[in-house]
């Protein structure tokens, strides 16, 4: 599986991005997104377009944590979202490796229900859902930092250490 | 004395301001003199100083209203009561009391934690790394507190864990017993 996860503010604008792959199953952390070099731009396309379904989806629930909200087929992503009390929205793209012929023969040894395997399982909702709020806390003291200011992009070294521990850690 | 000044009333009373607040409020107030002094960090440090020293002439009557202790013997009994009564009773950590010199004159506080300093990431600037002494006011404080029971002192930070050092330490040193006492002059 391959991560894309964006913060993004109340004003739509993006404070922080990162790129991960996951540990769990043998992986190595690294991303492969199926559309290769285009998805530097595409994953930031589709979660600009799924902000539209949060503004739908945010009001159905009284939960942060809103699961996945829309899917972008062609390339096989699911994106998650979890809002915070202020309407910063963490969006988490996620899109299983491809079951071409690089991961076919890892693809048979694992169940279907795997994290690194099925976006829609159980589990990987579960560990999503650890994932974020994990973050949650993260980003709560980042803003705690008298030298932040609230709207800025996120540039601390380890804001991006702690997430990436995150991504290890869950996904 | 120490453990007469340890038994003390203060103990008994529940302080109600959050700590959290007192973290952001303090954290606000460097952010504002970094912004006001266009980060010029050797006046930021200088100002928390004044800021400190102002909070220290009159926190030292509070202290030893709250304690009730007597004069201390030497420098020694000073330091420690600094350490274990001083920090205890207003930001309940304890800095270890250490490396003292020969002369008994000067020794270092070893901050173990630092309420005012949580959730602080310094400005990647290039410079506050190296220039800022972000609990500066912790110096102030000292000197004005003793200040007022006829000790001179100068206090500055060596290290800070902000700035990436293994430790917080700040070092203290007696200049000088004040013998005649002079109005302090309010900064």
């Amino acid at each position: 599986m391959s991560y894309y996860f964006v913060v993004v503010s109340p004003s739509d604008t993006p404070l922080f991005e990162y790129t991960f792959g996951t540990s769990k199953a043998g992986g190595n952390g690294q991303a492969h997104f199926r559309n290769g070099e285009s998805s530097r731009y595409m994953n930031q396309f589709i979660v600009h377009a799924t902000l539209d379904v949060v503004e739908e989806v945010q009001w159905l629930s009284p939960n942060m944590w809103l699961k996945v909200i829309d899917n972008y087929v062609p390339t096989n992503s699911h994106i998650s979202c979890f809002m915070t009390g202020t309407n910063v929205r963490f969006m988490l793209l996620h899109q299983p490796s491809s079951s071409g012929t690089a991961a076919g023969s890892r693809a048979s040894t694992l169940s279907s229900s795997s994290i690194a395997q099925n976006p829609t399982s159980p589990q990987t909702e579960e560990a999503i859902r650890q994932f974020m709020t994990e973050v949650y806390e993260i980003w709560v003291k980042t803003l705690m930092n008298p030298f932040y200011k609230i709207g800025d992009e996120i540039k601390s070294p380890i804001f991006r250490t702690r997430v990436a521990a995150a991504g290890r850690k869950w996904l | 004395m120490l453990d007469k000044a340890k038994s003390g009333i203060w103990k008994s009373r529940v302080e109600k301001v959050n700590a959290e607040l007192v973290t952001l409020t303090y954290g606000t107030i460097v952010a504002q003199l970094c912004a006001d002094y266009e980060n010029d960090y050797a006046q930021v440090n200088q100002q928390l100083e004044k800021m400190g020293y102002n909070i220290g002439v009159r926190l030292i009557e509070d202290f030893l209203a709250k304690t009730s202790t007597a004069r201390c013997g030497n420098f020694r009994d000073t330091a420690d009561m600094i350490s274990k009564i001083g920090f205890k009773i207003f930001l309940n950590i304890t800095p270890t009391v250490t490396n003292w010199t020969a002369d008994n004159k000067s020794f270092s506080l070893l901050f173990d934690e630092n309420p005012l300093a949580d959730f602080v990431e310094l400005p990647d600037d290039g410079r506050a790394q190296d220039e800022l002494w972000f609990s500066n006011i912790l110096c102030g404080v000292l000197r004005g507190a003793l200040e007022m029971v006829q000790m001179s002192i100068e206090a500055h930070f060596v290290s800070d864990i902000l700035r990436g050092n293994d430790t917080t330490e700040m070092r203290v040193t007696l200049l000088r017993m004040i013998e005649d006492e002079l109005p302090p002059d309010d900064e």
